[in-house]
């Protein structure tokens, strides 16, 4: 029998906010245990929670740019639960009216389609902290500097159908996300997390089967496989007879499989309801219009642009904008005089090349936008060649060293001088007489080697057309001597 | 006359004259407290003679140097004990917060010491506010000074008592429910809580977040006046705090109160309330029209419903607020515990006393799936009735006027064996929490057994110049405020 | 409406109370006879009526998102019950 895999996803994305979400204390990340902290954010009794106006910002851009309904008058509620990881034994987030409902996120699908996954809702909500257990002391050590690190959580319609439509979905969120300048949507740092849901039914079905809730996963390749592992495991059991339980299951990299977490002990019962510390919030027209006008233009769009302004082909337009660090990076280049066909190929060619020997995302270069631009601005007014101008970007990427001068210190600077070259020409016909004869008995192929001992002589710095101009001149001349 | 028998602003009057020194008022206080301490245990921390002396030197040489501060400078105080005092100690009068020191101060602290507040201890209460006669402290019962063998009514009975007994010259309390107002009125003092989100409640160890606000009991209301002024006004810690003007509440007291209406709910003065009291509210309410304001009976149609509201919205945000005390980030935690669960479970079941875990049961029974909407979320829409009841009444009003309390101070133990029927015993004061209004308690006369007697003036929202306007008339005609236990101890 | 042991043992788990056996008899009792009293708020029809949650009409209180110092971290921890100079300390959570 045919299954189909159903997916929702939950995923949370830090907010690159300076602040907490209820207290001024900084979100940095790192730092020694217990230090990002103040009163408010360890939960002391008699503190209360002051909302940071740049994440409400956020939620809502966020919100616009999922093409969600933004929830004119929203309040925040209280969780309640038990754990140290959270001080208040209580977290404050958004249940009865969430900032944003009924988004829509359009994705491109395998077979080239597109198909819109719905946003059920986003909501804020300030994050937990941070449980180490210290084996020494066989006790678990609770540090807050995380806590109150605000989030929103954006959970999903159960409308995928394959891990491929989950990572498109993914890869969109995230480079709208960093387009806004919302978050940093960095993986490793788990300032985006997600939470797969996930069942089986027979194909053609309309009813949900029992899902699972998947954790603990952390890069793409993570979801993609456990969502092979968990669809393959559920549709073996129910075609073993046996049932999905309903529960909360672990990915394990190393086993590559996913496994049961100990049922909780407790039942689940949160009792949401409105935090009385926390007055509601009433978002006007003006200020969503005032939001709306400083969304910047997305990857889509940038890459349409790109096509019809500059002629750039859809595969280079789509590789720039991907990336919002690498679209900023590309333009800023153009802006600065690069003619935008280079600068995309340089970009493409070598500027990717080096991310990823290095190990670097685009965001995390040195190499600064000017100084590739002076490097193409050489090249095409002769003072350096192609070959040179790849060793000068190597020399500077790293540490975006000056061009000038390192083209300077080593002597790099093209050698366009027709005087100097016409000498040098007159000493290599002298020394190769052989092959000037041969060249003039008709044999092209001498032609080459003379401009491979001209180029020699002048350390490979000459410029190409200048050597093959002389050289042919002066052979003509003795042609019709 | 004693220095304790003054008012506070009487004091701090002598004080400006440089008649009296902080540091002599504050050597009162402390030699006061040393003999009363023992008789009615208002106090659960008293500070060393040193620090408080230090204190009172401090504020001598800021006054020295000819700075006003305020006219309650040099004027020893005391707080609640769930007000936040950085460095020495805030229990709420719980095993379970143990010898917790806050890293940080209230905001109304900070405002009091800026104004020059002497800070003499923390004063006994209730287990977390919870309560109508400061029993169920850890700390054992604060007693009443008119009576030591009757409770001086709660929460804020430390307060109330350490007033009346002369011990300081007004006291911060916590009014969720009438913890201000009840035990003002058992012990014959003058309290106020002011409109709620007009005194921060940063600091403040919550109850419940929508209810509580400070405020002062003193002797009077011009007292009452004189200390709202020091801490009333926007926060920027306390996101529900109101960002309205305020100040100016002791200047306007004149006295006048011709034209003043005052309604009378009938729905007040019905059954269940003692004859006595009765009595002593309605002769408050003739002197009012004798001088000159219009008083007349009125309906309020909502007091069958106040007391659940109150107990439901009360007892949710209360088992939401105290799930903090776990035993792991500060306070006390159970010994013989054998994994996390076992160490919330035992650290709280022995933290916390039997009323606070009959509300927090309760509070968490109405949360939980399947009974939000027919209790929390009900009480919530009860609520707004209660609040249109009110505005309702302030259409045709300027002051309400009601008993505080339907008895005077009940014999020690006596209403704890059933707690339904102390829940009732709150009904006059709770409405106010609920609506958001002010509410003024002041003494108006005793029962055949001496016992003081409060009548409760209510405004409407940021009416405080009004409820003290007529407060302030009816003592400056009256003197129940000015009697004192130790005056009726020498009878 | 009947308050059973099991509805006072779902409150106590969920709000980390144990009863002993006694107490927990006479707090299901308490309970039934409390919430039979709230039962009264039944008889006002409400169904038109908004919560309300807050009692004036503050709305949009924020505040900017600048960095201000933390506390220090040896006064936030000088409070825990089991001392350690950098972390609160709980008993293992790993499972």
């Amino acid at each position: 029998m045919p299954w189909e895999t159903v997916i929702g996803l939950e995923t949370h994305v830090e907010l690159a906010t300076q602040t907490k979400i209820f207290c001024s204390c900084t979100t940095a990340f790192g730092g020694e245990p217990n230090t990002h902290c103040c009163p408010v954010c360890t939960g002391m009794p008699g503190t209360l929670p002051v909302v940071n106006e740049k994440v409400l910002e956020f939620a809502v851009k966020a919100g616009l740019a999922l093409n969600g309904e933004i929830t004119r008058r929203c309040k925040f509620d209280r969780k309640n639960y038990f754990y140290p990881d959270l001080p208040k034994a209580y977290q404050i987030s958004q249940l009865y009216l969430p900032i944003v409902r009924n988004g829509k996120v359009p994705i491109r699908t395998e077979s080239g389609g597109e198909k819109v996954i719905r946003i059920h809702e986003l909501h804020m909500e300030e994050d937990a902290g941070k449980l180490v257990h210290d084996p020494w002391i066989d006790q678990t050590r609770c540090d807050y500097n995380r806590c109150g690190v605000p989030l929103i959580e954006i959970v999903t319609e159960p409308d995928f159908r394959s891990a491929e439509e989950v990572i498109a979905y993914l890869e969109k969120l995230r480079s709208t996300l960093q387009y806004l300048g919302v978050s940093d949507c960095k993986m490793q740092e788990g300032s985006l997390r997600c939470d797969v849901n996930l069942s089986v039914r027979p194909a053609g079905s309309q009813d949900l089967g029992t899902r699972t809730e998947m954790k603990n996963l952390n890069s793409f390749k993570a979801i993609a496989r456990s969502i092979a592992y968990e669809s393959r495991r559920q549709i073996e059991a129910l075609e073993e007879g046996k049932r999905v339980l309903q529960e909360t299951r672990r990915w394990d990299e190393n086993k590559d499989a996913t496994f049961a977490m100990r049922s909780k002990e407790n039942a689940q019962d949160y009792r949401y309801f409105p935090d009385p510390d926390i007055p509601p919030l009433e978002l006007t027209e003006e200020y969503l219009d005032r939001l709306r006008a400083q969304i910047p233009e997305m990857a889509e769009k940038k890459a349409v642009r790109y096509q019809t302004q500059w002629g750039l082909p859809a595969y280079d337009a789509q590789m720039l904008t991907g990336e919002k660090a690498l679209a900023g990076f590309f333009e800023e280049t153009v802006n600065l005089g690069a003619p935008p066909k280079q600068a995309s190929n340089w970009i493409m060619g070598e500027v990717l090349r080096r991310l990823s020997a290095d190990g670097l995302e685009a965001g995390e270069m040195a190499l600064t936008p000017g100084t590739l631009a002076r490097i193409i601005a050489l090249v095409q007014e002769g003072k350096i060649n192609r070959n040179t101008a790849v060793k000068v970007f190597d020399a500077v990427f790293a540490g975006d060293g000056d061009v000038d001068a390192y083209i300077r210190e080593h002597g790099l600077e093209q050698v366009s001088d027709a005087g100097l070259v016409g000498q040098v020409v007159e000493q290599v016909l002298a020394a190769n007489f052989k092959s000037v004869e041969d060249y003039l008995g008709g044999k092209e192929k001498a032609f080459g080697f003379l401009v491979g001992q001209v180029m020699r002589e002048l350390k490979g710095q000459a410029s190409p057309q200048v050597v093959n101009q002389t050289l042919r001149e002066r052979l003509e001349e003795k042609k019709s001597m | 006359m004693e220095l304790w028998e003054l008012t506070a602003l009487e004091l701090g009057g002598l004080i400006q004259k440089g008649e009296v020194s902080p540091v002599e008022a504050a050597r009162a206080a402390l030699d006061r407290l040393a003999g009363e301490q023992p008789r009615n245990n208002a106090f659960v921390t008293t500070l060393e003679e040193e620090q408080v002396l230090a204190r009172a030197k401090a504020v001598e040489a800021v006054l020295g140097r000819g700075e006003a501060l305020s006219p309650l400078a040099g004027v020893p105080m005391a707080l609640k004990d769930n007000i936040c005092t950085r460095g020495i100690r805030t229990s709420c009068a719980s095993k379970i917060l143990g010898d917790f020191a806050p890293p940080y101060n209230a905001t109304l602290a900070e405002r009091l010491q800026a104004a020059g507040g002497v800070l003499l201890g923390k004063l006994n209460m209730d287990e977390f506010a919870m309560g109508s006669t400061s029993e169920t402290s850890w700390y054992g019962p604060t007693r009443n000074p008119w009576d030591l063998e009757r409770a001086p009514g709660g929460s804020s009975g430390g307060a109330a008592a350490a007033v009346a007994a002369g011990e300081c010259w007004y006291a911060i309390g916590s009014d969720t429910g009438g913890s201000i107002r009840q035990p003002a009125s058992y012990c014959g003092v003058t309290g106020m809580k002011p409109t709620y989100g007009t005194v921060s409640r940063y600091g403040l160890i919550a109850y419940a977040s929508s209810l509580d606000q400070m405020g002062p009991l003193a002797r009077s209301a011009a007292d009452c006046a004189a200390v709202l002024d020091l801490v009333m006004g926007r926060d920027r810690r306390d996101s529900t705090s109101l960002d309205v003007p305020v100040g100016g509440l002791l200047t306007s007291l004149a006295g006048d109160i011709r034209g003043l209406r005052i309604g009378l709910p009938a729905d007040c003065f019905g059954e269940g309330l003692d004859g006595e009291v009765r009595a002593a509210v309605l002769a408050a309410a003739q002197v009012l029209r004798d001088r000159g304001a219009v008083v007349e009976e009125c309906v309020l149609p909502i007091m069958n419903y106040v007391v659940p509201t109150y107990y439901i919205i009360a007892s949710a945000e209360a088992s939401s607020n105290l799930s903090r005390f776990d035993g792991v980030k500060y306070g006390w935690r159970a010994e013989g515990y054998e994994d996390l669960t076992d160490l919330y479970e035992k650290t709280r079941t022995e933290g916390f006393g039997a009323e606070v875990k009959r509300r927090i049961l309760l509070g968490t029974f109405v949360l939980s799936t399947g009974y939000y909407d027919a209790y929390y979320k009900k009480a919530l829409q009860v609520k707004a009735v209660i609040k249109e009841a009110y505005d309702a009444a302030f259409q045709q009003y300027d002051l309400l006027l009601t008993p505080v309390s339907p008895t005077t101070a009940p014999r020690l133990g006596e209403s704890l064996k059933d707690p339904l029927k102390m829940y009732l015993s709150d009904i006059y004061t709770v409405p106010l929490n609920l609506a958001g209004l002010p509410g003024l308690s002041m003494p108006c006369g005793f029962d055949g057994q001496g016992l003081p007697i409060g009548a409760q003036l209510i405004g409407p929202a940021l009416g405080e110049a009004k409820v003290l306007a007529a407060a302030h008339a009816f003592q400056l005609e009256t003197d129940y405020h000015r009697q004192s236990s130790a005056g009726k101890e020498a009878c | 409406m009947k308050i059973t042991e099991e509805m006072v043992d779902y409150v106590s788990t969920l709000s980390r109370l144990k009863l002993p056996q006694e107490e927990k008899t006479r707090m299901a009792g308490e309970l039934e006879q409390i919430l039979a009293f709230m039962d009264v708020l039944n008889v006002l029809d409400t169904s038109e009526v908004e919560p309300m949650s807050h009692v004036f009409p503050v709305k949009n209180v924020l505040r900017p998102d600048a960095v201000e110092p933390s506390a220090d971290r040896a006064e936030l921890l000088k409070n825990a019950p089991v001392p350690d100079l950098e972390a609160f300390l709980a008993p293992k959570t790993v499972e």
